[in-house]
């Protein structure tokens, strides 16, 4: 009956043992101890994305020219797609909370359905960034010049209607080619189309290292994310919880799913926003 | 919230759970905030809200430079959100919030180096 003395009478030092000083569990501190570790890997990598975009201010491209697509939409609609994968990402928050909220009522049918309805989130955010992955490698038709110091000179656009002016070239200190210069340029040049790690038709390759190392990242994350809450969800069916008596590790399991969507915020602001 | 009604000796017993009191004695946590599924949604209405706050006023002749700034503080709006309300830590202990929290002026710290730093370099061609 030591343990009942315990609970009963606690030591008057908070931290002199016997007691939880942070009223949390020890799964849950290094829960919480292994997100400040990742946020610090991620924004060192967003941090280091600002400096390189700060070295190239004029020549970084413009994450409104580059992603421009929506599934089965024809034109120019940025911004929309990412809209729509952040809005993914959330209501998976949602739904993940929502289960941890059913575990402290014990709703062992609840926390099934919310962790279910969290998987699926969790897959359509992934394959909606395959999308997005797929239209950034192929790039576009028209595609863009390379030319033999590597920069890149791309094709002219009309900056309301979206327009393509083929026989105009931009350069990237934003000087204008037309006609037989144009021409001339292109001749010597490497017509590329898409991103990938050594070259960009949207401008500096850089741009495309960083899009794939950081959402890339976050994606594994993401995938990660998904493995762990399918092994809770199997463990749910299996009425683990119910025999453990607590839904302590919805929580731990929430916690890391809740971070992922944290990241996807700040992606979403420096990547598309800024 | 009755447990923050407590004072003097009482705040030492403050708990938000149990021990389990098998063979791992685990402290096993439980909020007792009302009306969490009230909250939650709020939550969610709001992210969304600054999320398409945030899609609408990039495409307005809104200068960039005020624009980048109103989306950095919009970021961290929803960045409190998302830890304050889904990840709990609202209802956590100061000194755990204090643990988490404070190690990150190391990466303001950072952020205002770098961005300098890139800011130099671009200078230096």
């Amino acid at each position: 009956m030591a343990l009942e003395t315990t609970l009963d009478q606690p030591k008057k030092k908070v931290w002199g043992g016997g007691i939880s000083p942070f009223n949390v569990s020890w799964g849950k501190m290094y829960m919480w101890f292994f997100l400040v570790s990742d946020a610090f890997t991620f924004s060192s990598l967003l941090i280091a994305y600002g400096v390189m975009r700060h070295r190239f201010t004029e020549i970084w491209p413009k994450a409104n020219d580059v992603f421009t697509h929506f599934p089965f939409l024809e034109g120019h609609i940025p911004l929309a797609y990412v809209g729509l994968m952040t809005f993914i990402l959330i209501m998976s928050s949602v739904t993940m909370v929502l289960a941890v909220d059913a575990g402290h009522k014990r709703d062992n049918k609840a926390v099934a359905k919310w962790m279910l309805l969290t998987i699926i989130g969790g897959f359509m955010f992934l394959g909606s960034q395959a999308w997005e992955w797929y239209h950034f490698i192929e790039g576009n038709e028209q595609g863009a010049y390379q030319m033999f110091d590597g920069r890149i000179a791309r094709i002219a656009t009309d900056p309301t209607t979206h327009e393509l002016d083929m026989n105009t070239l931009v350069l990237p200190s934003g000087e204008k080619v037309t006609g037989a210069a144009a021409e001339a340029l292109k001749a010597k040049a490497e017509h590329i189309h898409g991103a990938n790690m050594v070259r960009n038709q949207y401008g500096h390759p850089l741009f495309a290292n960083f899009f794939f190392f950081i959402t890339g990242f976050h994606g594994f994350h993401v995938f990660s994310g998904v493995i762990i809450n399918i092994i809770i969800f199997i463990n749910v069916l299996n009425g683990v919880y119910v025999r453990r008596g607590h839904y302590e590790q919805i929580e731990k399991t929430g916690l890391y799913w809740h971070f992922v969507d944290l990241v996807w915020v700040f992606v979403f602001t420096f990547f598309y926003l800024v | 919230m009755a447990d923050h009604q407590h004072t003097g000796d009482e705040k030492e017993e403050k708990k938000h759970g149990y021990y389990t009191g098998d063979i791992h004695n685990q402290f096993v946590e439980e909020h007792r905030v009302e009306n969490a599924v009230g909250l939650i949604w709020r939550t969610f209405w709001i992210l969304l809200a600054i999320t398409v706050f945030e899609v609408g006023i990039a495409f307005t002749s809104i200068p960039h430079n005020i624009l980048i700034v109103v989306f950095i503080v919009l970021t961290v709006v929803k960045a409190y959100f998302i830890i304050a309300f889904f990840m709990h830590l609202k209802h956590e202990r100061d000194a755990l919030k204090y643990s988490i929290l404070l190690p990150f002026i190391l990466i303001l710290y950072l952020v205002v180096m770098a961005i300098a730093e890139g800011n130099y370099l671009n200078i230096m061609g």
